[in-house]
């Protein structure tokens, strides 16, 4: 079986003896032991494996790693700058998003994405990036009012949003 | 021995701490797992290890009063939560309790995960919206009794009486002179003192908590933002094999033959083998098992696995059949009366108005969104496991009985959970992957596809209500019926979860009241989900009452009131029945804080619903608009809650949501269609969980009540779907009498 070239989180991984169908999922948790990517449908319905590709919201349970080798991939690990968090998880503290906490990468890169593209996202800006990301606890209420947090901060306007722990 | 081992993984981690840029990776061995660290960070799966809690063997270096509470003279203290974390924020909740009765202050404290150990802890689950009530003694005790150590630390180290001495945000103060010693400064000879009885130490009063009903985030937040925090599934064991285990579709299925010799063939596959099981569900059912290099691999085999099934005994239950038999049932009186009070034939004789309603709902799947796994090592006599379980003790009982060992061999480690909902209080994955590892002789983690997850889930299971009620000239209801048709199992009793209580609301509150019962048998397993039986007789009780109100044409507030009367106790005696009062309390509350009453525009209503469940009193209306296409927004659902003192208010309004959206998303469009015994959904494409766009706003109210305080992971999701149907109903003069909403044509 080939080797694939990966570029994971800035650093160059060579993976030996990859089977080309294995999805980029299995590839980060089983090989690279980046487990924050989690595993939920495999059918691309629930979003708990989103991850970036070239810093787009992709679902890596229905995408082949060989499909992505050369591409820049950015998992949940990396969405931090070192120790400092990006706003979106400093956000996701602040409104005490987590339930069971399952989909909240998948949630959280999907957001990102939205972010980089729409910086001051209105609601149905929202709906429309999120909808791919199931949460089974239903914390959509405290994602959608991290997400306008997040926003704000990233625009350097005062935060009120209420409710925050 | 495997601690030990781990513990040797641990050092060899901690002494590597090199980055590397470009890895060669193949495989996760114990080499590459030691690199790995490179890369993921730090700690990628150690957090699982047993640290040592027992007082005798703990470090004469700390301060460790009991199982659950550790402070280093650095001053840090940790706090051990003993139930499994599912989402319902024990984790965060339970430890609070502690550190309130401790006067710790919440930012030295760091919560660990305990070890499973009956004899120090007690029973740990999560499951029943239990873990306050069942805990609230023995956790303030816990804090009381280590408190109590550290003054007695204090007052001998400035030589006063205890009497002169307070505590406050981890220290402990000298009234008198103002000394003031931290809880750190005082560890080491707090660890001298003699751990005090229970009952000599006094617990706090309500007024002077300073924690308990503050909000507080959970404890593992930065974990879970960073994807740093582990669940069952990220268990990584070195040189473990990933497996996978196909069963019957059909329940009760055996294995016949299956082209085993093909599947070893194919590329990262190492074995594949038949276990025979010992023909329990709830342990361990016959199938095939395929042990690979990871998971793809194994998954990708399992696609490939043609097995021949003997189905001679296993299910062939329909759920479009039991439909049309319910529908025939409830034509007659109910097989056996449970509860008959007054006279009800004699009511209708007298009654100025009959009403009549069946209703209905379906089967569905917990659709935990982690799929089932379970990572075991059976070695030596011993089987070792890292579970998602909700059930850990049980689940050591169910591993045993499935090898033929005896419990004490059996070792479980509590991992954080992606969702329990009822599923994991039944441990048939761990008995799988114990038996998996058994015979293959390595550690394996056996990991479920989400179709797998929905194909063998113990279900919430459907059911059907005659209902028939009475009024009399002045709108008072005069007699209740319930003709309940619901499924028996094996043995001729109701399945778990089809079961209604003999004083189910409101049979105890009307002068005459019956419940009948029929029961038609079921093979499909069936178990607790979310509030099990309330998540759906709710529906169909509380909407009735509606209709009853609606009929005699009252005000539907004003007439649920007039059913709960005077306040009292339903039992007299028993904190965790209803009380009439604290119903009372939050149905007025609930309506006052949505408006009810108000004008609103033509399509747009609201609805009314009360239920109890796990002790909690919970009312709720929901606000809603209905286009002329059946297109429904729901707006608002205001919630009022009455479960006692609030723990943790971030963590209470939290569960308050979720469990109204869990029961809006339920309600909606969730159903399984059962032929042939099989499922027929099986991935989240024909489950149609509810996503962002369709959240509704949740508003909630507690009325902190001075009862004990109760659960809350549970109590809130029943009244959701009959107020969205109440609704439904003054919004447009349809009534709902099916669930999901979909099958009556309503999308969203």
């Amino acid at each position: 079986m080939p080797d694939l070239q990966l570029d994971v989180n800035g650093r160059q991984l060579r993976i030996i003896d990859v089977d080309p169908s294995t999805p980029l999922l299995w590839v980060l948790r089983d090989q690279l032991g980046l487990v924050g990517t989690k595993f939920g449908c495999g059918g691309g319905y629930c979003g708990a494996c989103t991850v970036h590709l070239d810093g787009n919201a992709v679902r890596s349970c229905s995408i082949t790693a060989a499909a992505v080798a050369g591409k820049r991939i950015t998992t949940i690990e990396g969405l931090s700058k070192g120790n400092e968090l990006h706003p979106l998880q400093t956000a996701w503290i602040e409104h005490d998003v987590p339930q069971c906490g399952y989909c909240q990468s998948g949630q959280i890169m999907s957001a990102a994405a939205l972010l980089s593209k729409t910086p001051r996202p209105n609601d149905g800006q929202i709906d429309d990036a999120m909808s791919g990301n199931l949460c089974r606890c239903a914390t959509y209420i405290r994602i959608r009012k991290a997400i306008h947090t997040a926003a704000e901060k990233l625009s350097g306007e005062t935060v009120n949003t209420g409710g925050t722990v | 021995m495997n601690t030990r081992y781990l513990q040797d993984i641990i050092n060899d981690v901690e002494g590597t701490g090199t980055r590397l840029n470009t890895l060669d990776i193949r495989v996760i061995n114990r080499r590459t797992f030691l690199k790995l660290t490179g890369i993921a960070g730090s700690g990628l799966i150690l957090g699982y290890t047993l640290k040592g809690i027992d007082p005798v063997h703990a470090a004469p270096t700390e301060f460790v009063p009991n199982g659950f509470i550790r402070i280093s003279p650095d001053g840090k203290i940790t706090l051990y939560s003993k139930n499994p974390e599912i989402g319902q924020g024990v984790k965060t909740s339970m430890p609070m309790i502690i550190a309130e009765e401790l006067d710790a202050n919440w930012s030295d404290v760091t919560v660990e995960q305990s070890a499973i150990n009956k004899a120090e802890f007690g029973t740990q689950s999560a499951g029943g919206s239990r873990s306050i009530p069942s805990n609230w003694d023995q956790l303030r005790q816990a804090g009381a009794v280590a408190r109590a150590m550290l003054v007695a630390a204090a007052a001998a180290e400035w030589n006063v009486p205890v009497s002169e001495c307070r505590t406050e945000s981890s220290s402990v103060i000298h009234m008198a002179s103002n000394r003031k010693l931290s809880y750190g400064d005082l560890a080491l000879k707090a660890a001298t003192v003699t751990v005090p009885a229970l009952e000599t130490v006094s617990l706090k009063n309500r007024s002077d908590y300073r924690l308990l009903g503050q909000r507080i985030g959970g404890v593992d937040n930065r974990k879970l933002v960073t994807g740093q925090a582990l669940f069952g599934i990220d268990t990584i064991v070195p040189d473990m094999r990933y497996a996978t285990y196909e069963k019957c579709p059909a329940t009760g299925g055996r294995v016949i033959q299956a082209n085993l010799d093909e599947i070893k063939s194919l590329p990262g596959v190492i074995d594949a083998f038949v276990l025979e099981g010992n023909n329990t569900v709830s342990e361990l059912m016959p199938g095939v098992a395929i042990i690979a290099n990871s998971t793809w691999a194994a998954m990708s085999a399992k696609k490939k696995l043609n097995v021949s099934w003997d189905e001679s005994s296993a299910s062939t239950d329909s759920w479009s059949r039991a439909g049309t038999l319910a529908r025939e049932f409830a034509a007659q009186t109910g097989k056996e009366t449970l509860t008959n009070i007054g006279n009800v034939d004699n009511a209708y004789k007298d009654a100025a108005k009959i009403h009549e309603a069946f209703y209905s709902y379906p089967f569905v799947s917990h659709a935990p969104l982690e799929p089932q796994n379970c990572t075991a090592w059976v070695h030596d006599g011993i089987a070792e496991l890292w579970a998602p379980t909700q059930t850990p003790q049980r689940g050591i009982t169910n591993v045993a009985n499935t090898l033929g060992l005896t419990e004490d061999k059996v070792i479980v480690h509590q991992t954080r959970i992606g969702g329990g909902f009822g599923r994991r209080l039944i441990n048939d994955f761990m008995c799988e992957a114990a038996a998996i590892s058994e015979r293959a002789g390595v550690p394996v983690k056996l990991q479920w596809t989400r179709e797998d997850d929905m194909l063998h889930d113990f279900y919430r299971v459907g059911g059907f209500h005659s209902f028939k009620g009475s009024l009399d000239k002045s709108g008072k209801l005069t007699a209740w019926e319930d003709h309940f048709i619901t499924f028996s199992d094996a043995s001729g009793k109701p399945v778990s979860g089809g079961n209604m209580s003999e004083d189910e609301f409101p049979l105890p509150l009307v002068t005459n009241a019956r419940f009948t019962q029929t029961m038609m048998p079921l093979k499909v397993p069936t178990g607790p989900w979310r509030a099990p039986r309330s998540n759906s007789i709710a529906f169909a009780i509380q909407s009735f009452i509606d209709e009853l109100a609606k009929s005699a044409n009252r005000d539907h507030l004003e007439f649920l009131l007039e059913i709960m009367g005077d306040p009292r106790w339903l039992k007299p005696g028993d904190a965790g029945a209803l009380n009439t009062g604290r119903a009372a309390g939050v149905i007025k509350l609930a309506a006052e804080k949505a408006g009810w009453g108000k004008s609103l525009p033509t399509g747009r209503g609201l609805g009314l619903a009360f239920h109890f469940s796990h002790a909690g009193h919970i009312a709720e209306v929901a606000e809603v608009s209905v286009d002329a296409s059946k297109k429904l927004t729901v707006h608002k659902i205001t919630v009022a809650a009455d479960v006692g003192p609030i723990i943790n208010l971030s963590g209470a309004e939290n569960q308050c949501q979720g469990a109204v959206i869990d029961g809006m998303s339920t309600m909606l469009g969730l159903g399984l269609s059962i032929e042939n015994g099989r499922i027929q959904e099986t991935n989240f494409d024909r489950y149609p969980l509810l996503r962002i766009r369709n959240a509704p706003e949740v508003v909630v109210h507690f009325i902190d009540s001075d009862y004990p305080p109760t659960g809350l992971g549970e109590p809130a999701l029943p009244p959701a779907a009959p107020a969205i149907c109440n609704a439904i109903y003054a919004a447009t003069g349809i009534r709902v009498r099916e669930l999901p909403l979909s099958k009556s044509g309503f999308t969203v």
